[in-house]
């Protein structure tokens, strides 16, 4: 009988174990998500009787928003791990919205050309930005501010207003839903689980993390430092092009301004720090980012649907950047002491 | 004297081939021989140590060795192959694996991704997680510490010593023959070195060649095989440990006349009253520190690399504040908590690292000069208190003081020598009025010249009644210039010397020796 319950105990203790363990691998910034939440349904007790959260849909509804955001922020996480930075991803999800829009001009057989030409541009941006980095030894932040400034001139000697327009089945990309899960949903958690897989189970997110950790470490123990840095610029580009790609597909029609008045550059920045990612590379990943991207989803959609003042939205953001970062950085002292 | 040497040394096994042999070499620094016609055999199962002071070209020699320099001449041979290496990778690869005493690991990594980084087990590309764990088990219980170290750790959680362990066990994955250790002691505790000792000793029991570098006599002699002693680039000796007694090492370490001038030390007039006093105080890493500093004395601070020097420093002007026992400054009880706080109690602190945390190098001299100054007296410049010189005054003034050679006080600091750098530190030490001066490694990296002129001013300080407490590692400058001498070693006061003390009799307190051994030995006894 003793025994019993002594096993039985054991059992619960093992077992609360694993759930302690499980808890552990939450990234942290999902415990802010939480907060965040409970203070906006509050909020919208407050203000609005709980018209909000009141809606079945709500969820989905901060997901979908979260989308153009989450997949560059995907890209930018793994920049900033290799201890780099991208400022060119504005302008490069404006280019991809306003050529490929432009190549496609309404015609459902021109998609396919649009789409590798956009990917093309992207891998072309990325190069640069690897390339100046790593052979040319420009500071990241001045390399990729230097390209988004040239792409943010071309685009803008080129194209002043709405370009083109994409035909109705490639809107699929944007407003389709399988069963009843949006097709938006589910690309983003597929960029989202593509790069944990390439952070988490390749050598080259081995080799990046070691990039950024320290990148002398990596170079002698043998990783060719450059090449994996620019294939990292390559693929946040990439997924740069990715978000254009959505964000045209809802617009319709490419505009140069899609990129830059998103905020994409600094926000991907933004919420990959929110989510723990630290800016000093070799550390982080892009669950925890997707834990940034969906705290701002959720004040998105709670700012927009209360109708406050948009500004106040952007102080609350700020006030986050910091006091995530701040908590992170006591707790990294504490383990350290 | 070196060939008397080699013929002494009787190798139980001749007939076996060196791992490792260095012959001839040399390497030049601009205005330096590092290394000069070094030749030196390696064999496996041994553990070799070298020792030597600093600048004796210990780790250029380990650095030729691991490929991290190319010699200007001579060759290496490795299992009687010549070889010369233009990466560190390379070395590893053919197996001289080493281990520098600033880890190289990635701290927020796990054991397995930091002992085969660059070279993970995958499949096209995909990472096999649990086969590179299973490899790192495999390494980890060659070392005997897989119950200790488990390959999944982050290395950020491990101990000091358990990192070192980690770097071992990359080493070891390259197959390594020859293991190369620089200081790997420096950072431990009595039961890690233990732990370390007894590593060590089970890769030399699988045949390996242990090589490594120490201040620490008392380890080298509790686990070398073999000890060889550098001195300002040349090979000295190679002796086997059962043949020499430490006092006999030190000397050879040491055994120089001082080849430099000093000013004249101190007399009983120049001392007055206890400016600073100390008592019990200690931190995180010091541990019990009492002293006296005297108005117009140079109290000079000794002791090896890791032995707590800095630390005292730095304590002492609040930047790792000392979190129990009491000071006294003028006789008046205070706490130290913050440089600014330091500063205000005219305190003055010339870093040993000049460049990172003496001066803004991008900023003219002027304004260096007056940064101290700048930071205490509020708007200095354009409010004024009486009696106190305008900077346009000021600036000249010091510049007087400290001799700096320079046209035009505008010029940034970065384009000075080393010398006159220093001196701008001095500067900005004087402007504000301190008395109480603070100095780490002085001389550091500075020329002949300078350094003479710099050791000048140290004494005028003291003269002027402002009281210097000068830590350095080079003995000769503590003998030359010291008052009274304190010897730190493991992060205490291990005692105190009168002026002019033996170099010998400084390098046993500060390597763990009792004073009596010193008076003892008769090597020691004989010098000079």
């Amino acid at each position: 009988m003793t025994t019993a319950t002594a096993t039985s105990h054991n059992e619960l203790s093992k077992a609360l174990g694993y759930i302690g363990v499980w808890i552990k691998k939450i990234p942290p910034v999902y415990f802010f998500l939480i907060l965040v939440f409970l203070a906006g349904g509050i909020l919208d007790q407050v203000l609005a009787d709980g018209q909000i959260f009141k809606n079945p849909l709500i969820m989905q509804n901060i997901v979908v928003r979260s989308v153009a955001l989450g997949i560059v922020a995907v890209g930018q996480s793994l920049v900033i791990i290799g201890a780099s930075i991208d400022l060119s991803v504005a302008y490069t999800i404006s280019i991809t919205a306003v050529m490929s829009s432009y190549i496609m001009q309404g015609d459902p057989a021109k998609v396919p050309t649009a789409i590798i030409a956009v990917f093309i541009i992207g891998a072309a941006i990325g190069i640069v930005n690897g390339v100046a980095i790593t052979k040319l030894k420009v500071n990241p932040f001045i390399a990729t501010l230097g390209t988004s400034l040239i792409i943010k001139g071309i685009i803008n000697a080129t194209f002043s207003n709405y370009t083109g327009s994409v035909p109705k089945s490639f809107e699929y990309f944007g407003y389709g839903t399988i069963g009843p899960i949006p097709v938006s949903i589910i690309i983003l958690f597929l960029t989202v689980t593509v790069g944990w897989v390439l952070l988490a189970r390749t050598k080259f997110g081995a080799h990046l993390y070691g990039v950024g950790g320290n990148a002398e470490v990596a170079r002698l123990s043998g990783v060719r430092t450059d090449r994996v840095l620019i294939g990292a610029h390559i693929i946040c580009s990439m997924t740069a092009v990715l978000a254009g790609l959505f964000l045209v597909s809802q617009m319709r029609s490419g505009a140069p301004w899609v990129g830059p008045n998103g905020v994409y550059d600094l926000n991907s920045i933004a919420t990959t720090v929110i989510g723990g990612t630290a800016l000093s590379g070799g550390k982080g990943g892009v669950w925890s980012t997707l834990g940034g991207v969906l705290i701002f989803g959720v004040l998105e959609t709670l700012f927009n649907q209360l109708g406050v003042n948009p500004y106040l939205k952007t102080v609350f953001q700020g006030a986050i950047i910091v006091m995530a970062v701040a908590s992170y950085t006591i707790r990294s002292k504490k383990e350290a002491a | 004297m070196v060939n008397v040497a080699e013929e002494t040394i009787i190798n139980t096994a001749e007939a076996i081939q060196p791992t490792v042999e260095v012959q001839h070499i040399s390497k030049r620094f601009p205005g330096v021989v590092a290394l000069d016609d070094v030749s030196l055999q390696f064999y496996p199962g041994e553990i070799h140590a070298v020792v030597g002071e600093n600048g004796a070209g210990k780790s250029t020699l380990m650095k030729i060795m691991s490929g991290a320099y190319t010699p200007d001449a001579g060759t290496i041979y490795l299992g009687g192959e010549k070889v010369s290496f233009s990466h560190p990778r390379e070395a590893q690869l053919k197996g001289v694996s080493i281990i520098y005493q600033e880890f190289n690991l990635l701290p927020e990594r796990t054991v397995a991704h930091n002992i085969f980084l660059g070279r993970e087990p995958s499949n096209l590309g995909a990472l096999d997680t649990r086969r590179m764990n299973k490899q790192a088990i495999v390494v980890l219980k060659e070392l005997g510490v897989e119950k200790m170290i488990s390959p999944t750790a982050q290395v950020s959680s491990l101990s000091v010593a358990e990192q070192q362990l980690v770097e071992i066990a990359k080493a070891i994955s390259f197959k390594a023959k020859v293991l190369i250790m620089d200081e790997p002691t420096a950072a431990l505790t009595y039961t890690e070195v233990n732990l370390l000792n007894d590593l060590v000793g089970r890769l030399k029991q699988r045949g390996m060649s242990v090589i490594f570098i120490s201040h620490r006599l008392k380890e080298v002699f509790d686990i070398a095989d073999k000890i060889t002693v550098m001195k300002d680039g040349k090979l000295i000796k190679t002796v086997n440990k059962k043949d020499v007694a430490p006092a006999e090492v030190v000397f050879w370490m040491v055994g120089r006349t001082l080849d430099h001038y000093f000013p004249p030390l101190g007399t009983p007039e120049d001392f007055g009253e206890v400016v600073l006093k100390v008592k019990d105080a200690s931190n995180q890493i010091l541990k019990g520190i009492s002293f006296e500093l005297r108005k117009g004395e140079v109290l000079g601070v000794a002791g090896l690399q890791g032995s707590g020097r800095t630390e005292l420093a730095q304590a002492l002007f609040g930047v790792v504040p000392f979190k129990s026992g009491t000071m006294e400054l003028h006789g008046k009880a205070i706490a130290i908590k913050s440089p600014s706080r330091a500063i205000r109690h005219k305190i003055g602190f010339v870093t040993e690292d000049r460049k990172s945390e003496g001066i803004a190098s991008r900023q003219p001299i002027r304004d260096n000069m007056l940064l101290t100054v700048r930071a205490v007296r509020f708007l200095f410049g354009l409010i004024l208190k009486d009696g106190t010189p305008s900077s346009r005054r000021l600036v000249p003034m010091l510049g007087k003081q400290v001799d700096i050679r320079t046209d035009s006080f505008d010029r940034e600091v970065q384009y000075l020598s080393g010398g006159n750098q220093q001196k701008v530190v001095l500067a900005k030490w004087l402007a504000s009025d301190a008395d109480v001066f603070i100095f780490d490694e002085p001389t550091r990296g500075i020329d002949v010249e300078s350094k003479a002129s710099i050791h000048d001013m140290i004494r005028d300080l003291t003269k002027k009644g402002i009281a210097v407490l000068m830590i350095s590692s080079e003995l000769p400058e503590i003998i030359g210039m010291s008052d009274r001498i304190l010897v730190m070693a493991d992060r205490q006061l291990a005692g105190e010397l009168p002026a002019q003390s033996r170099e010998q009799e400084i390098m046993l307190m500060a390597t763990g020796h009792s004073k009596d051994d010193a008076a003892e030995s008769p090597a020691a006894a004989g010098v000079n």
